[in-house]
Formats: C-alpha cells, sequence, structure tokens
C-alpha cells in the first residue's frame, strides 16, 4: 500500500480541477441543445466566481453563496437572451460581449475583496466511511457541489434522452421551424435552456473561488469558459462525454502542476501551456471528421429564429 | 406582445450609422446609474471620463498613443469579421508581433542601423501573421473552430512572453528584474511630436486604415472577402476559395496585430514587459464592431475607446474610482452596440389594428 498514497490527492485535487468545467460544459450544452450558441461562458463563470465568493466573505452561508452564483450566471445569461434572441442579434458576437463584459464587470464588484481568504467549502466526513482508506477520501469525502456535478450530469442526459421535455428542447435545438409549426415556444425555451446554461456556468465559477482556489483575484478563470466551450465540440454535445473530457482536461491541469512542484527543468510556463495546447489538439482531433461533427451538433445552432407569421 | 418585430425589406442605411449613437447614449445613461452606485457624483465622473483627459495637449496625444494598437488589431479583425471568420486571437497576435519584432534588437543590440526599425516592424507583421496562421492552417485543413483556436492561443502567447522575460531575454544589468534591456535608439519608434509620448506607430496606424479602405472597396480580394462572409455559397458559385479567405483575413488580421504589438514595446513601453498589454486585443473586437467594420469607422471608434482608457485612468486618480470601470464601459457600448442592431434589420411596429386588415 505504501508508496501509492500520493495517488489519493492527485485524485482529489484533479475531482476539484474538472468540477467547474463539468458545471460549465453541461449547462452550456443544454444551451446548444437548445440550438443557441452562448460563447459567454467565461463570462457568466467570473461571475458567478465573484458574487458566490462576495456572498460567501459577507455572510458565511455557502449554501446562499451558491445559489447567489447560479443567480448571477442566469442574469447574465438572461441579458445575453434579451439581446439574441428577442433582439436577434448575432450570437457569436453577443457572446464575445458577454464575455467582456463579464470580465469588466466581475472586476469592479470584487474590486474590494482582492486578496480576501476565505474557507474553503467544507468536505463531507462520514466517519468510518470517510476514513476507509483510499476509497473512503475519494468517495465519501467531497464538497457537496462535486457531488452535485455527478447528479447533474446524470440528470441532464435523462431529461435530454428520456423525458418529453427534453424531446422538446432538442426538436427546437434541430428545427425550430417545425417546433414553432407545431406549437412550441422557440424562444421561450430557448430562454429557459440559456438562463439553465449561465445558472451553470456560475455555479462552475463559485466553484472556482470557494473551493479551487479559495479566494477571488481579477479574470480568475483563465480561459476555463473557453475550454468548456471546446470540452462540448469534443464530447460531440453527449453530457457523459462532457464529464470524462473535464476530467481528461482536470488530470492535465494537475499533472503540470506537480510536474512544475517536482522541479522539472522546463519553465514552469512551458507546464502552464499544456491545458490549452491540450484544447486545440483535442479540438483538431474531433474536427477533423467533419461528418461526425455534423451528425451530432444541433442543426440550429447559432441560428436566428424569427418567426415569419 | 404590445411590440412586433417586423423584418425591413432592406437593411436601414440610416440606422447603420445612427445605432452606434443610440448605443453611446445608452451607455452613457446607463453609467450615470452606475456611478450613484458607486457613490460617486454622476456628473462629476462623466466630466473626469470624457472631458478631463482631454485638457491638456500632452493628454490629446495621449489619445492617439491608446489609440494606435487599437486601429492597427480593429482593422485586421475587422477584414475577418467581414469574411465571418471570428478570429478573437488579436491579443495573442499582438503579443508574439512583439516578441518577433524586437527579437532582432535583442540578439543585436549594438547594430546601429536605419534599417533596424523598419526590419522590426516587418518581422513584427511576420510573428503576428505567423501566430494567426495557425488557426488558419487548423480551420482549413482539419476545420477546427477558429474562435476556440485562436483564443487559446492568447494564453500561449501570453506565456512564451513570460518565459523569454524571465528567461534569457532578461537585461544582464537589470538586477534580475523581468525586463529586457530598453531599446536603442535605432529600434525605437521615432515621437512625432516632441514633448509628447506620439509616435510613428500611429502614421502606420493611419495607413492601415487608408490601406484597408482601399482593399475592402476597389480591390478584388476586398471583394471576395465581403462575397464569402455575406453570402458564401454565391462565393463558391463565382468560384471564389472559401479557404484562400480564411488564410487571407487570418493572416492579414495577424500581420496587423504583431504591429500593433512591435509599436507598443518600440514606442510606449521602450522595452519588453511581461504584460504589454492592456487587453488591446480584446477591446479591438468591439472598436470592430462599433466602427461597424469600415476603417473610417474604426479610426473614430479608436479614438473613443483609447478615450476611456484615459478617463479611466483619470477617474482613478481624481476619483478613487475603479480601473474596472473602463471594461465595464466598454463591454456595456457592445451590448447597447448589438441590441441596438436589431433596428438595421427591423422595425418594431405597434401591435394593434393592422392584424384584423391583413
Amino acid at each position: 500500500m505504501s508508496g501509492f498514497e500520493w495517488i489519493v490527492p492527485v485524485i482529489l485535487t484533479v475531482i476539484t480541477a474538472a468540477t467547474p468545467l463539468v458545471f460549465a460544459g453541461i449547462g452550456e450544452l443544454v444551451t446548444e441543445k437548445s440550438g443557441v450558441l452562448n460563447l459567454g461562458v467565461e463570462g457568466m463563470m467570473l461571475m458567478g466566481a465573484v458574487a458566490g465568493f462576495v456572498t460567501a466573505t459577507v455572510t458565511g452561508n455557502y449554501f446562499l453563496a451558491v445559489l447567489v452564483a447560479a443567480f448571477a450566471g442566469a442574469v447574465m445569461a438572461f441579458l445575453f437572451g434579451i439581446l439574441t434572441l428577442s433582439l436577434m442579434a448575432n450570437q457569436v458576437a453577443t457572446g464575445l460581449a458577454l464575455t467582456l463584459f463579464g470580465v469588466g464587470l466581475s472586476a469592479l464588484m470584487g474590486q474590494s475583496f482582492v486578496g480576501e481568504p476565505v474557507d474553503p467549502l467544507s468536505k463531507l466526513n462520514i466517519a468510518g466511511l470517510s476514513d476507509i482508506p483510499f476509497v473512503g477520501p475519494i468517495l465519501f469525502g467531497q464538497d457537496g457541489l462535486v457531488y452535485l456535478s455527478f447528479v447533474l450530469v446524470a440528470g441532464v442526459s435523462w431529461f435530454l434522452y428520456k423525458t418529453k421535455a427534453g424531446l422538446i428542447l432538442r426538436a427546437v435545438g434541430d428545427s425550430h421551424d417545425a417546433a414553432h409549426s407545431i406549437g412550441y415556444s422557440v424562444i421561450g425555451i430557448r430562454y429557459l435552456a440559456v438562463m439553465f446554461g449561465g445558472a451553470m456556468s456560475g455555479i462552475g465559477g463559485a466553484y472556482l473561488s470557494l473551493a479551487y482556489t479559495p479566494m477571488w483575484a481579477e479574470n480568475m478563470t483563465a480561459g476555463r469558459g473557453w475550454i468548456a466551450l471546446a470540452l462540448i465540440v469534443f464530447a460531440t454535445w453527449k453530457p457523459g462525454l462532457v464529464m470524462v473530457g473535464a476530467y481528461m482536461f482536470g488530470g492535465i491541469t494537475i499533472l503540470q502542476l506537480h510536474a512544475q512542484a517536482a522541479g522539472l527543468s522546463v519553465p514552469s510556463q512551458v507546464l502552464s501551456m499544456l491545458p490549452y495546447l491540450a484544447t486545440i489538439i483535442v479540438l483538431v482531433m474531433i474536427s477533423k471528421d467533419q461528418s461526425r461533427i455534423r451528425k451530432h451538433a444541433p442543426a440550429c445552432i447559432g441560428k436566428i429564429f424569427h418567426p415569419a407569421a | 406582445m404590445l411590440l412586433k418585430i417586423e423584418k425591413r425589406s432592406e437593411p436601414s442605411k440610416v440606422m447603420v450609422y445612427m445605432t452606434p449613437i443610440i448605443a453611446l447614449v445608452l451607455t452613457i445613461l446607463t453609467s450615470i446609474v452606475l456611478f450613484e452606485l458607486l457613490g460617486v457624483n454622476p456628473m462629476e465622473a462623466l466630466y473626469q471620463f470624457f472631458i478631463a483627459p482631454l485638457d491638456t495637449e500632452y493628454e490629446f496625444s495621449e489619445l492617439f498613443v491608446k489609440a494606435t494598437p487599437l486601429i492597427l488589431c480593429a482593422i485586421g479583425l475587422s477584414v475577418c469579421f467581414r469574411a465571418n471568420v471570428w478570429n478573437i486571437g488579436a491579443e495573442g497576435q499582438l503579443t508574439m508581433g512583439a516578441i518577433v519584432g524586437s527579437s532582432l534588437f535583442i540578439y543585436f543590440p549594438e547594430t546601429d542601423s536605419f534599417l533596424m526599425l523598419p526590419a522590426m516592424i516587418i518581422l513584427g507583421a511576420v510573428g503576428g501573421a505567423a501566430w494567426a496562421a495557425i488557426p488558419a492552417f487548423l480551420k482549413t485543413r482539419f476545420n477546427a473552430n477558429e474562435i476556440l483556436t485562436s483564443l487559446m492561443l492568447v494564453y500561449v502567447a501570453i506565456l512564451v512572453l513570460s518565459v523569454l522575460v524571465h528567461g534569457h531575454w532578461r537585461d544582464p544589468s537589470g538586477f534580475n528584474f523581468p525586463e529586457s534591456r530598453t531599446f536603442s535608439e535605432s529600434a525605437d519608434m521615432p515621437i512625432l511630436v516632441s514633448g509628447t509620448r506620439m509616435h510613428f506607430g500611429t502614421v502606420l496606424a493611419l495607413l492601415a486604415v487608408l490601406g484597408a479602405w482601399i482593399m475592402m472597396s476597389k480591390t478584388l480580394i476586398g471583394f471576395q472577402v465581403k462575397v464569402i462572409g455575406a453570402a458564401p455559397v454565391a462565393g463558391a458559385y463565382a468560384g471564389f476559395s472559401q479557404k484562400k479567405i480564411i488564410w487571407f483575413t487570418l493572416v492579414f488580421g495577424g500581420a496587423m496585430a504583431g504591429v500593433a504589438g512591435l509599436s507598443e514595446v518600440s514606442g510606449p513601453i521602450d522595452q519588453v514587459l511581461p504584460s504589454i498589454s492592456p487587453g488591446y486585443g480584446f477591446t479591438a473586437i468591439i472598436v470592430a464592431f462599433l466602427g461597424r467594420l469600415h476603417p473610417v469607422g474604426i479610426f473614430f471608434a479608436s479614438l473613443l475607446m483609447a478615450l476611456t482608457y484615459l478617463g479611466g485612468e483619470t477617474a482613478q486618480i481624481n476619483l478613487g474610482l475603479p480601473v474596472a470601470v473602463t471594461g465595464v464601459f466598454q463591454g456595456m457600448v457592445l451590448f447597447f452596440l448589438l441590441a441596438s442592431d436589431v433596428l438595421v434589420n427591423y422595425r418594431f411596429r405597434l401591435n394593434t389594428v393592422r392584424k384584423a386588415v391583413s
């Protein structure tokens, strides 16, 4: 057994690095399934991160902090909805605007909280179970959001593929005109999907500022929102694969941190490039097969819906 | 619904020019609320933001110092966006241009030649273009989304810069600070007006405005860019290669951003630092849209965004407002612009009697 003890902390840190990506990725997946491409994930995560952090430091109530983070993300997504769904603005440009706005607004809101410490999200501790060597801390010693992320993936899979509401959502994403002519409210459904995506991105952001690195810093998401977007392409729009991808990226992030700590003779910055380079490589490998993307991507993604009648 | 959105038969020409103004008015109205929330007198804040920075001749020249990289980046981006190529990695291309361009001085610091600066500018363009060629290659060869690849490369470029500045580009007599040696005179951008920091880069930016204008309105390649962007199928029937346009726009955009980066390090910064841009490459996205993707529009939009940088600094010094206000302000402009752009293609109608008639 001894000699392998380092594995447990590594797995634990991989989980914390992956969880924000799971939340943001699954949320955006639902948005995209409804036919909307929201490139503002990074901005929504930042707003969630700052809102969650501020709430936690002021009230000390972490449950409330996560709720507020989800709310902040959803409000941002609602703004995106007003522009793209009601005012029919270009989704790519609006998503970029949402990110730029989120970067600025979160920096402004978090100004007086930079460098303030906060207790990390508390972890589950079941006497007996959490102390089992190896599996104990991994299975029974996580914080609530990690468990929630697993429930979320299972729930979204079930919702999308096993419920009528999920079928309607996918129909809206694949053929908004057909869905509209049957009488479904395309815009209404998309608003809900977009705001769900925003709320999940908000929680993903809050996980960064409350658990992964319990503090607030400007731009602390460092591109994770964009990596989450890439994960969805990687996963060919399947919830389970988004989770696999998120853990892969969590693994790469942690691996490079450990390699830096181990003092490899490579400059630390080169190792820090790895998650970004991996994103590019993964994108290339998946996108190469164009027919596969076309088969799985929601057919109406990024298209503006304006009912003729 | 009481209001109905109706598609116009043709996009409104008037609205194309009106919406940036509408967006600005809405931004200013919203920021009055924002300033109120931050506990600052809104009129005072607006004065500090938009009027005070232009008080003196020196500050007026600073407007051009800040606008120069914005113009260059936004001109490049506008050509990409016209072709529906979503290059959002100008910040990385700017960084790479600065690295490649200044490498000439870093490795040959003693060289004293009038060719030094021109060579550095060309290398800057090459560096930026090469960095943008990566997403172009990945897009045309592997169909990889250029939005994500160009953005990921921003982080990579900034880390490359960090490796160099913390590594062997460090000034040997610089007390181990992560800074390169300061540029020699032959590697410096000449100052245009003595007593200011206005430099030759501004001339390059103005040339870019003129060049891009001619290119987009008078040349075949400019026409192809517009056709591929507006109607790719029609472009394909006309025999225009979409791949060629992707390559051209990205390389052009990268080269412009590269020149912007080089003109920053050999202009106002005068050495290579770990951070060489306060996000010019991202703000340039806003500039490109606000300028209606038109070179002349971009020129004016750049001056306005440059003013928000200066105004942010002034407001910080005089009112203690956080610098982040600038970012919020810039984001809001783009938001309101995209929102009011609905008026270009659609019109609002009261949803009343007409229904019965039709």
